[in-house]
Order: structure tokens, then C-alpha cells, then sequence
């Protein structure tokens, strides 16, 4: 079991049928997730983590959306998978936090409730048991008064309380995944810390992995193992996480990177990349980004570039990349 | 550079270069809210709770803190979308409500919002949107289309492909050009840009502030640039204002403010900031708990109870506001050497 990767995604590939035509909302992505590992998925609105998120769960309305390629989840094949064992391995195996914790909870029942029945949906445990699971669960996501906020309703909770609260639920059951679509990007600055700092830590304390969906280079750089960036459905460059923030290869993440305004910047014109991102009903039949590039040729109108791996383990897909990595 | 051959003539300056464009004196605004349960309690919530701050001519004032704190609601009272429970507002000279009517100030005064939709009427095409605001204030609509059309250049959209199009019609850095544009119609001298660029993605953001800039300059105005990202506002703003609860906790020339925050509330919002570097992260979070609610605010200072420093004054007494020098002042017991708290003359 130890060699069966935890998480191995090939070729993906989500698009929706829509009234205005088909949206390729994730065009091919390959990434791997190794155990104990924090992958960030960085990109901009529209550019398709969460629902490269959504199929890791099999979570995409099944009518109308066309799914392509493999996810395999300690070596099994997610979409061959007959829904009743999907439903075992979500929230056992993989967890999902959101932005928006109202969407987690079920507003008319307690909190202590609440994480007490996932328990009990998974594992052949007493109620008991489940309850003091539920109380150790919230005095370990750092609750104040865990005993009380037992009994407490969502809507009885602050935004941060409320997003400690979700993170519990979601490691009732001790996943070996937790996928994290945007879980501070609603909070205060002063409690996104406090949060971004208790997951830092249960992950190192649970040895779980995490993929992290964020459109915030701080998010990033504060919790990533490794980044992929992510652009009209592609992952367009992976690496480290100090690989890819610091220096970054593909002309968009450097672009992104350099439109992201810091002090040192001040008085100073930015650098902002020109135009917006595509209709994603109509992607050029190149590199989707290549109306917007600075290093645009011939080539990357014609067909989508090819990934370039580079012996540091990082990978690149544009046509100067690889036309840097051979030369 | 191209003038816009304008339909309403810029509001001439009244006082002179050194006299503030806006003054604010006491502002408040407490709503009323309803408790739960049948015996339920009337309270209000104290959202903008005694504001004063000047905003000098053709400068930027940045308005940073928490969800919550006040922000939006003093953009609201200075544009009267609300009436304040108490305060004073002088523009450019002329007290607000006597000397200066609402209307007139509205014309000085204009305010463009995040929600890109939220002041776009959805069923009309952009053309009609720019041109009613200018047609209301009496413009023949021939001349007012003609102003929209400069404008959209002046933002850096073609006019052609946009003035016949519906909001939902364009993206959201599109959209807030069209709000810039909109607000620019009545030629204000003040525009209150409430979180306008932090809807917006990070390539697209960097676009619209970099107009922003430009038209600042072409169109010499005086920007309120409220937001809850601290680089952004370092980036753009002369001045900066930190709010917490309703209240101003500490004000003055960015740069200083940045270099040297001194009330412990800018510290901790500082300190909160996201690393770049993933090879330095954070180790600390620099405050415990979530920003208490502004209906039964603290007693003394309202930031009391997250404060790392606070002593037994600082429930109670509200610390008044010591002024620093050089425009920098900060409402914190620590600063202020009369004010009892042991530990003042360390830290002030
Ligand atoms: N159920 C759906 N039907 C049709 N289109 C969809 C559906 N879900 C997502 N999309 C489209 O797929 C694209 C990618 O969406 P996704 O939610 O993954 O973006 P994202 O990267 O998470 O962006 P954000 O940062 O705004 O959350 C978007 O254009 C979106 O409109
Ligand atoms: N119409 C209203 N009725 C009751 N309470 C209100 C009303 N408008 C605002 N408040 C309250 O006043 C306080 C200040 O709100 P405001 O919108 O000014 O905050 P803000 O600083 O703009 O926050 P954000 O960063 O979330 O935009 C909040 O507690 C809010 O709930
Ligand atoms: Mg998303
Ligand atoms: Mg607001």
C-alpha cells in the first residue's frame, strides 16, 4: 500500500454544457499528491480549481458535465468506483472545506451534532464515543469553550468560529485528503492567520494530505509544498513552492507575480498583463494564454504547447520553455 | 492628451490649495437592531462612532481595518446615501446640509462600489447608464451621450464595443471601468472608491489602479480609497486611516504609518499579513479571537480585549488622541503619558 500513490490524477479533463455552448472549464491537468504533502492550486476566477476540486469528489452534476480522464484514490479508480463506495470514501477518506461554512452545516441542528453523526455514518461506534470525539475535535480546531460550542447552532457562531468549526467536520474521520477550496478567503485578515496557522498545524499533527484552492500568493506561500498554477483549465507551471513563487517560468505566473502590488512598488507604474482571460466557451486553438503574452511566436497560435519537465522536478507548459529547456 | 469636451463644466475650487477639500467632525451613525426573542432588547449597533479626519485637496486617504469597523457606513455618511446621528461635514469650506445642499454635494462627490453590478442598472445598455446621471442634472441628452463616449475612451474601453452592451455583457475589470466612468460623468472633485479593486483579479486589479492613478492626475481629484488589502493601500495612498469598531484608532502619512505603527491594533493588522516568501513564513498569529461585535461595544478603549498591552485604564477610559507630529495621530492610552497606563512612557 505504502507505493500505491495517494492521489494520481491524469489527463483531466471537465467540460459543462451550457446556453451559450460548451464551457471547457479543465482542459487536461496531470498532477500526483503524495502523502503528508500540500499541494496550493493557484489561479485567478474563472480558472477552474474548484471544480478540479469537485471531481476529486465526484461531486460534478453528472448530466451535465463531461468528465475525461482518471483519478485514482489510494490506487483505485474514482470514476469506475459504484456511487455507494464514492459516498464510503467521502469523508473518510477525502474531506472537503469550503469558503462559505454554511454550506457544510445543516442550519437547524447543533454543531457537536452535527460532527457526531459523520462519525457515526463512517465508523461502528457508541454514541458516546462519537460525542466525546465530536468535543476533542473542537478543542482540537482551538474553539474556546469546546464543551459549550457543542450545543451551539451555525448560525450562533462568528465567521471564524464558524471555519473552525467546518475544519472539525471535516477531519471527523480522520481523512487521508483534505481538500480546501478557498477556506479563508471570507475571514479577517487577523483570523485568516489564526487559520491558515491551525491548519498548518493539523496537518503536521495528523500526517494528512492537503490540496488547497486559493487565488492568493500569500495563501500560498504560507502553506504550499509545492504550487501549481492554473489558467483557463491547465495547469501552466509546477514546482515547489519556492520554485514557483520565487521564480516563476511561465510567462503568466510571472505576469500574475508581477501585477501583485507589494511596498516596493510605490510611485511606481505596475505591471499588469493586458486584456483578460478567455471565454472559456471559445479557448483559441493554441496556448490560451498567448493573446496575452509578452513572448508570444508562431507556434503558440497553432497548437497547445507541450509540458517541458526540467531536471528540478518542475514543470512548464509554454513554447519558449521549451525551447529554453533544449537548447 | 485628450480634453473631454464636457457637458458640466468641473466645480470651480472654492478655498484654495491649503484648505482641506473635506472636514469631518463627530461623525456617527448608530442603527438600531433588533435583539432575538419576543422580550427583546431594542440595541444598536455603534457602526461609525465619533469620526474626525480631514482630507486635504488632490491627496488619497487610505481607510483600512476589519470587516465591520465602520468603513463602508462613513463612505455611506459622507456621500448622505445615509443621514449621520450626529457630526459635521465641511466641503471645501461650505458646511454640508446648510451652505452646501445634498444635491450640489453629490455632483462634488461620487462613489464607486466592489460589487461591479451593484450601481449598473441591469436592463439598461451602458450608454443609458453614463448618460443619466448628467441628463438629471440637466444635460441635453445629445451632449450627455457624446460626454459617455469621451469618458469610456478616457477609461480605456472602446466606445464602439461597449455602449451598446448590457452589464452582464462584460467582465467584471470592464464593468468597474464603466463604474469608474459612471461616477467621473458629474466631474467630483471627491470619489470614494469603496473596494472597488478587490473583486477584481490580480492582473485585471493592477490595470484598473494603474487608470486610477492616470485619471487622478487628468482630472485633479482627491480619492477616499477604502480597503481590507493593506499593500494596495500602501501602494496608493498618500495618507492612511485605521479603523476599529466605528472608531478611528490611528491616522497619518502612510509612509510613517507603515514604517512605525503605533497603536497595537495597525501592529497586529500589520503583522497579519501574508508572507511572499515561502521560505519565511509566519510563525504567530498576532491576534487570538474574532473582532467583537459593534453592538455592545468594550468600555474605555474597544480594543481592549484582543490588546496584548492593555492595562486596567483601558477599561476605563477611551483614550483621547494624541497627536504625534508630522499629521500622525493614535488614539491608544500607551501613547499618551498623562494617561495612567504603566506602560506608557516605554511604548509611547
Ligand atoms: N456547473 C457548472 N455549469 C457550467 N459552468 C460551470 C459550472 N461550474 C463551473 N463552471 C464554469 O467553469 C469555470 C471554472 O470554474 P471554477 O469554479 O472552477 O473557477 P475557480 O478557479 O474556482 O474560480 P474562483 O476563484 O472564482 O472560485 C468557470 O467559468 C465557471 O463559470
Ligand atoms: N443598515 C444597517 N443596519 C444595521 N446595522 C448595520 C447597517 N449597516 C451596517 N451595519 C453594521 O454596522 C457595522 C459596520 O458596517 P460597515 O458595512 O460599515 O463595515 P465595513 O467596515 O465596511 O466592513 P466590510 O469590510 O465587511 O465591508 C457592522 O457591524 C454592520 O453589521
Ligand atoms: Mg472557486
Ligand atoms: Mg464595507
Amino acid at each position: 500500500m505504502a507505493d500505491t500513490p495517494l492521489l494520481s490524477v491524469s489527463g483531466l479533463s471537465v467540460a459543462f454544457d451550457t446556453p451559450r455552448g460548451t464551457a471547457k472549464a479543465v482542459n487536461g491537468i496531470d498532477f500526483g499528491l503524495d502523502r503528508g504533502e500540500i499541494l496550493c492550486l493557484l489561479g485567478e476566477s474563472g480558472s477552474g480549481k474548484s471544480v478540479t476540486l469537485r471531481a476529486l469528489m465526484r461531486l460534478l452534476p453528472e448530466r451535465r458535465s463531461k468528465i475525461g480522464g482518471r483519478v485514482t484514490i489510494e490506487g483505485e479508480d474514482l470514476y469506475a468506483l459504484p456511487e455507494r463506495r464514492v459516498e464510503d470514501l467521502r469523508g473518510k477518506t477525502v474531506s472537503m472545506v469550503f469558503q462559505d461554512p454554511m454550506l457544510a452545516f445543516d442550519p437547524v441542528y447543533t454543531i457537536g451534532r452535527q460532527i457526531a453523526e459523520t462519525i457515526l455514518r463512517h465508523e461502528a461506534v457508541s454514541r458516546a464515543e462519537a460525542d466525546r470525539r465530536a468535543l476533542e475535535l473542537l478543542e482540537k480546531v482551538q474553539i474556546p469553550s469546546a464543551r459549550r460550542r457543542l450545543d451551539a447552532y451555525p448560525h450562533e457562531m462568528s465567521g471564524g468560529m464558524r471555519q473552525r468549526a467546518m475544519i472539525a467536520l471535516a477531519l471527523a474521520c480522520n481523512p487521508s485528503i483534505l481538500l480546501a477550496d478557498e477556506p479563508t478567503t471570507a475571514l479577517d485578515a487577523t483570523v485568516q492567520m489564526q487559520v491558515l496557522l491551525l491548519l498548518r498545524r493539523l496537518q503536521a499533527e495528523t500526517g494528512m494530505a492537503v490540496i488547497m484552492v486559493t487565488h492568493d500568493i500569500g495563501v500560498a506561500a504560507e502553506t504550499a509544498d509545492r504550487v501549481a498554477v492554473m489558467y483557463a483549465g491547465r495547469i501552466v507551471e509546477q514546482g515547489t513552492a519556492a520554485q514557483v513563487l520565487k521564480t516563476p517560468r511561465h510567462p503568466y505566473s510571472v505576469g500574475l507575480f508581477a501585477s501583485t502590488v507589494h511596498a516596493g512598488l510605490k510611485h511606481q507604474r505596475l505591471d499588469a498583463i493586458p486584456g483578460a482571460p478567455p471565454d472559456l466557451t471559445a479557448l483559441p486553438a493554441g496556448c490560451a494564454f498567448a493573446p496575452r503574452c509578452p513572448r508570444r511566436e508562431a507556434a503558440c497560435e497553432v497548437a497547445p504547447p507541450p509540458v517541458t519537465a526540467t531536471a528540478d522536478g518542475r514543470s512548464v507548459v509554454c513554447v519558449s520553455a521549451a525551447a529554453l529547456a533544449r537548447s | 492628451m485628450t480634453m473631454v469636451p464636457h457637458a458640466l463644466p468641473p466645480v470651480p475650487d472654492v478655498g484654495g490649495p491649503a484648505q482641506p477639500l473635506l472636514k469631518v467632525d463627530g461623525l456617527t451613525k448608530h442603527f438600531p437592531v433588533r435583539g432575538t426573542g419576543f422580550f427583546a432588547p431594542k440595541l444598536v449597533a455603534r457602526a461609525v462612532d465619533g469620526v474626525s479626519f480631514s482630507i486635504a485637496k488632490g491627496e488619497t486617504l487610505g481607510v483600512v481595518g476589519e470587516s465591520g469597523c465602520g468603513k463602508s457606513t462613513t463612505a455611506r455618511l459622507l456621500m448622505r446615501l445615509i443621514e449621520p446621528d450626529a457630526g459635521e461635514m465641511v466641503f471645501d469650506g461650505e458646511l454640508v446640509g446648510e451652505e452646501l445642499g445634498i444635491r450640489d454635494l453629490r455632483r462634488r462627490m461620487q462613489m464607486v462600489f466592489q460589487d461591479s453590478y451593484a450601481s449598473l442598472n441591469p436592463r439598461l445598455i451602458i450608454a443609458d447608464s453614463l448618460a443619466f446621471a448628467p441628463t438629471v442634472h440637466g444635460i441635453p441628452h445629445a451632449e450627455a451621450m457624446a460626454a459617455a463616449a469621451e469618458l469610456l475612451e478616457q477609461v480605456g474601453l472602446d466606445p464602439k464595443a461597449v455602449l451598446g452592451r448590457y452589464p452582464h455583457q462584460l467582465s467584471g475589470g470592464q464593468r468597474q471601468r464603466i463604474n469608474i466612468a459612471r461616477a467621473l460623468a458629474l466631474r467630483p472633485r471627491l470619489v470614494i472608491l469603496d473596494e472597488a479593486v478587490s473583486a477584481l483579479d490580480k492582473s485585471v486589479e493592477a490595470q484598473v489602479l494603474n487608470l486610477l492613478v492616470d485619471l487622478k492626475r487628468r482630472f485633479d481629484l482627491t480619492y477616499v480609497f477604502i480597503s481590507h488589502d493593506l499593500n494596495v493601500v500602501h501602494y496608493i495612498a498618500d495618507r492612511a486611516m485605521v479603523m476599529y469598531l466605528g472608531k478611528v484608532v490611528e491616522i497619518g502619512p502612510v509612509d510613517r504609518i507603515y514604517a512605525d505603527p503605533r497603536h497595537p491594533y495597525t501592529r497586529a493588522l500589520f503583522a497579519a499579513r501574508l508572507s511572499s516568501d515561502p521560505e519565511r513564513r509566519s510563525v504567530a498569529a498576532a491576534l487570538e479571537g474574532d473582532p467583537p461585535n459593534p453592538i455592545n461595544p468594550p468600555s474605555g478603549c474597544r480594543f481592549r480585549t484582543r490588546c496584548p498591552l492593555a492595562g486596567e485604564i483601558c477599561a476605563a477610559h477611551e483614550p483621547v488622541v494624541t497627536d504625534l507630529g508630522e499629521g500622525h495621530s493614535v488614539a491608544c492610552h500607551l501613547a499618551d503619558p498623562a494617561s495612567g497606563h504603566s506602560e506608557a512612557s516605554r511604548h509611547g
